[in-house]
């Protein structure tokens, strides 16, 4: 069953740390904050994004794929060997689980595009890489790149999320950024490839909510060279966040201006200077507006970035303790990892909440 | 009777709630749902963080949580009390029809839509700190009062009274709340105003430790449905 072969009608569950230090910690802690909030999944798709988790091969690609077939293995990394020096390869670890099943082969590949290919194509290394993702996912049958940033990774099964956790043995995992997701699937059956985190490059989203502008944004975006292959909101977001961000160089400020834009009755009463940039942002990008529910958390190499649409119809807690702040929908999921922290606060719809890590990059 | 809420679980935690008359404390509570819904009498009271939905339905109990609550409190509340020391998420006491609440800090954003009275049935929600965005939309009952004790701005968020057409919102605030919708009349609270909710607010006062000296240093503004410009005949001529 792929998505889009049924109609699935009803939340989910998003959660994220960052220790803005770059202070790498083990995945357990997002696992146990994920796992409070068990009721708003059902069972149809949990994943984790981790950054840091690579740091002796953090100059390589990390491409995590899943195959349904030994075939599609191989035509893979057939391609994978033409355009890329593979420097190292190997199934991703697992361990049984009894909640998880029916499992893809799941293999994880660190790379460097070649270079004789990379100055023919004539592409700055990012979007050579993008291209060759989007190449895999839309011709090789069989084969679904979930993860291909550097010294990053996604882990993502059918299953909840704590199960998810336990089945990639999360907690032999270190970084210093973790986001987290339980999945309801609204319009979707679920599969494997379905789950969130979705990501691109270092770039990765995790959703809580369901996007009316789906088709407005799909249709734009695809203008653009990217193709979306698993018809659930998400990945269009994923792919906003990548066109807007890496390719049109928008500060993440801006990007909350644009895909949760202030209503125009908000912007007629901001000073004249803010007013004339939130006009032409809205005005420039008026097809990346994101509407319907959303709470989103976005990690990126060096930071996170949680944003609620603009009428908040999706909660989000944030919370700091020292230098870590965390990011989830309920505040008992902070709680549990957290108990007293220093801060905490509901952001208001469309407030994007930025956090970086203090020296820039890991 | 007390109950450990992480050991427990929602289900079977909401089960020795339902099926007992003592009161109850609960502890070590993370987010588990649906407490105390429906309860109808005890005192129930919960140190942690209860989940959503958190006397949902509730017929005549009194809640009392020693942190903050999350999303959905007092859905559809039909009698009753529930008093948070701390601040509630989004959606408080939607739908309500009955009871109190009260918060000691802030509520999230649609705090009070669709709350509604009928006779001797009449809600009324008291916040100390602010609120978020639609404060009482829908609003056809009761009574919604919101003190900014923590702030000197105008404690509400953006479309405050949209859709009103029924009940009040008094609001504790030096300046005037601004961009109403003109469906809604802002008016400075008179005697008779402030002579009907002083129940509540001295209640507020001496459950939270504040004194009515501090709650009626500000100037309050009454909010309520405009009753020339009401919703007649919308879809046909506005």
């Amino acid at each position: 069953m792929r998505e889009g072969m049924f109609r699935n009608v009803s939340g989910c569950a998003i959660s994220g740390i960052i220790s803005k230090s770059g202070k790498r910690f083990s995945g357990q802690t997002i696992v146990d904050s994920v796992a409070v909030m068990h009721e708003r999944s059902n069972g149809l798709g949990g994943g984790f994004s981790a950054y840091g988790i690579y740091p002796e091969y953090k100059d390589y690609y990390a491409f995590h794929i899943f195959y349904d077939h030994k075939t599609a293995k191989r035509d893979c990394e057939e391609f994978l060997e033409e355009h890329f020096e593979i420097i190292n390869l190997s199934k991703i670890p697992t361990r049984k689980v009894p909640q998880i099943t029916d499992e893809p082969l799941i293999w994880r590949y660190f790379l460097t595009p070649l270079p004789t290919k990379l100055a023919d194509s004539q592409l700055d290394e990012r979007e050579y890489t993008v291209r060759c993702v989007i190449r895999i996912n839309t011709t090789v049958s069989g084969a679904h790149v979930f993860s291909s940033g550097k010294n990053m990774g996604v882990f993502k099964a059918m299953g909840y999320p704590e199960d998810v956790g336990r089945f990639y043995r999360l907690e032999e995992y270190e970084g210093y950024c973790f986001t987290a997701h339980g999945r309801y699937p609204t319009n979707t059956p679920g599969w494997w490839g379905g789950a969130h985190p979705f990501a691109l490059l270092d770039y990765s989203t995790v959703h809580n909510g369901e996007i009316s502008s789906y088709d407005a944004n799909r249709r734009t975006i695809e203008m653009y060279g990217y193709k979306c292959t698993l018809q659930t909101d998400t990945e269009v977001i994923t792919y906003i966040i990548d066109y807007l961000h890496r390719k049109k160089g928008l500060t993440l400020k801006e990007i909350c201006s644009v895909i949760a834009a202030p209503f125009w009755s908000d912007i007629e009463r901001k000073p004249q200077e803010d007013r004339e940039e939130l006009e032409y942002l809205r005005n420039a990008f008026s097809p990346l507006l994101i509407t319907g529910p959303f709470s989103i958390i976005v990690g990126f190499e060096g930071g996170l970035m949680a944003l609620n649409d603009r009428l908040k119809l999706r909660s989000m807690v944030v919370a700091e303790k020292g230098d870590t702040v965390y990011v989830a929908s309920e505040e008992a999921a902070i709680r549990v990892i957290e108990n007293n922290p220093d801060k905490i606060w509901h952001p208001k719809g469309g407030e994007g909440v930025i956090i970086t890590l203090e020296k820039g990059n890991p | 009777m007390n109950l450990l809420a992480n050991n427990l679980g929602f289900r079977m935690l909401n089960e020795i709630i339902r099926n007992t008359e003592e009161d109850i404390t609960i502890d070590g509570c993370f987010g588990e749902r649906f407490i105390g819904s429906g309860a109808s009498s005890k005192i129930i009271t919960v140190n942690g963080t209860p989940g959503n939905a958190l006397g949902a339905y509730l017929d005549g109990a009194t809640i009392i949580v020693n942190g903050n609550a999350q999303d959905a409190v007092g859905d559809t509340m039909n009698d009753g009390k529930i008093i948070i020391h701390g601040s509630a998420g989004d959606v408080l006491g939607y739908a309500m029809r009955g009871g109190k609440i009260y918060v000691k800090h802030d509520a999230g954003y649609r705090t009070g839509i669709h709350m509604k009275e009928y006779e001797d049935k009449k809600p009324i929600i008291t916040v100390g700190g602010t609120v978020g965005s639609f404060l009482g939309e829908y609003l056809a009952g009761g009574i919604i009062i919101v003190l900014g004790l923590n702030t000197d701005a105008c404690p509400v968020g953006n479309f405050t009274g949209t859709g009103m057409h029924g009940g009040k919102i008094l609001i504790r605030s030096q300046e005037e709340p601004k961009y109403l919708p003109k469906q809604v009349c802002v008016n400075r609270a008179d005697e008779e105003d402030l002579r009907s909710v002083k129940e509540y607010l001295e209640e507020f006062a001496a459950l939270f430790g504040y004194g009515m000296d501090e709650i009626m240093s500000k100037s309050f503004y009454r909010l309520t449905p405009n009753a020339r410009n009401p919703y007649k005949r919308l879809y046909t001529y506005n």
